[in-house]
């Protein structure tokens, strides 16, 4: 089943083409990792996609009202902002907005939703400190919780992985498979191949000012692609415990 | 109703009973309350009502609009430092206040001077509107706030430089310090209509403010429509800050104090912090203008004074705070 589709995307920021024609179906159930290298555009994809900046061609995400678009996709910004020190659990109720009645109460389905993805994210024990003072870690973990209450059939990520610790990494990298596996579309934008090779189902590699390899993350991850897209050498094989990927050199 | 709110507001209504036994008529508190109710257009019911109550009356309003909209800017921007005058409204509702000392037409008129602020708040707001417009991000507001109080600070101090006589630069002075002694009622039924367009616009951003927690980008994908937030939260605050400043002078601290003081007792809370500071501000408002008639009741105390003098030591305990937190 499709989740959303992207036909002849294309960005342009201050006079500079990102990239263009960009088509795409993504279906639920899918874990895809949009790799590239620095610039290319992976942000710039996804925003576009969700409408948030100008763009041509087609997002079929970008042409729902405000409130459909949040009742579709949950989406998080690669900066963890959290402004004020609210407590972990009014923080991640904020998820549940796109969905409140005008009179704001939260209804008793939607708070046992809370509690359970509290508990889903191991949030249990932090659920009365105030989010904005948590370790990096803590709140990444919350942000998720978050974006999980918001209950959508897409999730879309920047960087969901940059400044975790490899413990954190692998957990959220988790989680997400999961939620993908419940029947969720995710889309995670990645710096770390490893990553992406391990825990994506489908790999998207943006680079040259488009998509040039879509598929697999072992047809993606090729030493070929490796060398044109990052420009770098690899070492990449599957293994008893799964796929393991090693950049190694810098190539000319 | 949390614990909080009722504390606040039973602070407000026994300080607005105070507030109204207080004057130098020296009539005590029992017979002062009473006149107030009393069918006869005697003296004493004359001071109750046409000096006393507005004065009372504008206080509660006027605090509680500027604890709403310091509350509401700092939510909006994220940031605690953000106050109500930042949008460079006060700074030009004083201008055109100062004009009309300026001009003489407030000594014309009893409501030259109000309206002649007004007309300067409307064009202080509609360049902010033309300037940060719907589309610009929170930068861009607070930037073209700070132009305009700049521009409006420097023309009132052309006024003050170019003003025909030191009594007149003398009024001008002393009017920009804040007052809310010698109001009638003609002054609420001026200020109060701005104050509850603004609160009800400001209100109407409860839910986008609690969003923003999560910044710009997070709230628009939860269905925030942040034009119209900005839109609302512009002139909801123009609206509050324009009106209170055209009756009672510019009013500083307020904002800034109230909404911080109160956040940790509402959970940090964007929305919620919306009613506790504007309890908060009528209180803090009410407190200042008892304190302007007790301390120097012979002196014209003037209350943006008191306010500044209240609000600029508590900052410094919030600076020791924060110091103290980061460590």
């Amino acid at each position: 089943m499709t989740a959303f589709e992207l036909r002849d995307l294309g960005v342009t920021l201050r006079n500079r083409e990102v990239f263009r024609r960009v088509s795409l179906t993504i279906s639920a159930g899918e874990m895809v990792g949009l790799i590239g290298p620095n610039g290319a555009g992976k942000t710039s994809l996804m925003r576009a996609a969700l409408g948030l900046i100008p763009h041509s061609g087609q997002s079929s995400l970008a042409n729902l009202t405000a409130r459909d678009r949040a009742r579709t996709v949950a989406w998080m910004p690669q900066a963890r902002e959290i402004a004020w020190p609210v407590t972990v659990e009014r923080l991640v109720a904020l998820g549940r907005l796109p969905h409140l009645s005008p009179t704001g109460a939260i209804p008793e389905r939607d708070q046992a939703l809370i509690d359970q993805v509290i508990d889903r994210m191991d949030l249990g024990a932090l659920r009365l400190r105030a989010a904005s003072r948590l370790s990096g870690g803590e709140q990444a973990r919350a942000l998720i919780a978050r974006a999980v209450v918001q209950d959508t059939p897409i999730l879309m990520a920047d960087e969901p992985t940059a400044g975790l610790d490899p413990a954190h990494q692998i957990s959220t990298m988790k989680v997400f498979r999961d939620l993908a596996d419940e029947g969720r579309a995710v889309l995670v934008s990645l710096h770390d191949l490893g990553l992406a090779a391990r825990h994506c189902t489908r790999l998207i590699l943006l680079a040259e000012g488009g998509v040039i390899a879509d598929g697999p993350p072992a047809q993606v991850l090729s030493a070929n692609l490796m060398a044109r897209s990052f420009g770098i050498s690899v070492w990449h094989e599957n293994t008893v415990s799964g796929p393991v990927f090693q950049p190694l050199e810098v190539v000319g | 109703m949390t614990r909080l709110m009722i504390v606040l507001l039973s602070c407000g209504v026994g300080l607005f009973l105070l507030s109204l036994t207080i004057g130098p008529a020296g009539i005590p508190a029992r017979d002062s309350l009473a006149a107030l109710f009393s069918a006869d257009y005697g003296p004493l019911t004359l001071v109750m009502r046409e000096i006393r109550l507005p004065r009372a009356i504008l206080a509660i309003f006027i605090g509680a609009g500027l604890g709403l909209a310091g509350a509401a800017m700092q939510g909006y921007l994220r940031n605690p430092l953000a106050e109500p005058g930042l949008l460079g409204v006060s700074g030009s509702a004083a201008l055109g206040a100062v004009l009309a000392i300026y001009t003489g037409l407030a000594a014309s008129n009893v409501l030259a001077l109000p309206f002649a602020a007004l007309a300067g708040a409307v064009i202080g707001v509609t360049l902010i509107m033309i300037l940060a417009g719907p589309r610009g991000g929170s930068l861009t507001l607070i930037l073209a706030g700070i132009a305009i109080s700049a521009l409006a600070g420097a023309l009132t101090s052309l006024a003050l430089n170019l003003s025909p006589n030191p009594f007149a630069a003398n009024e001008i002075v002393f009017w920009m310090m804040g007052s809310l002694s010698d109001r009638s009622m003609v002054h609420v039924w001026l200020a109060l209509p701005f104050f509850l367009v603004g609160a009800i616009m400001i209100a109407v951003t409860a839910r986008g403010l609690d969003a923003l927690t999560l910044g710009e980008e997070a709230a628009e994908t939860l269905g925030i429509n942040l034009s119209r937030l900005r839109i609302l939260l512009v002139l909801g605050t123009a609206s509050i800050v324009g009106g209170g400043t055209a009756v009672a002078g510019a009013i500083g601290f307020v904002g800034l104090v109230v909404p911080h003081i109160l956040r940790p007792m509402v959970g940090a809370s964007p929305s919620r912090l919306l009613l506790a500071s504007a309890l908060g501000g009528a209180v803090m408002l009410q407190l200042a203008d008892i304190a302007v008639r007790i301390i120097l009741p012979d002196r014209d105390l003037k209350l943006g004074v008191v306010t500044a003098l209240v609000g600029a030591p508590l900052f410094l305990h919030l600076i020791y705070k924060t110091r103290r937190d980061m460590l």
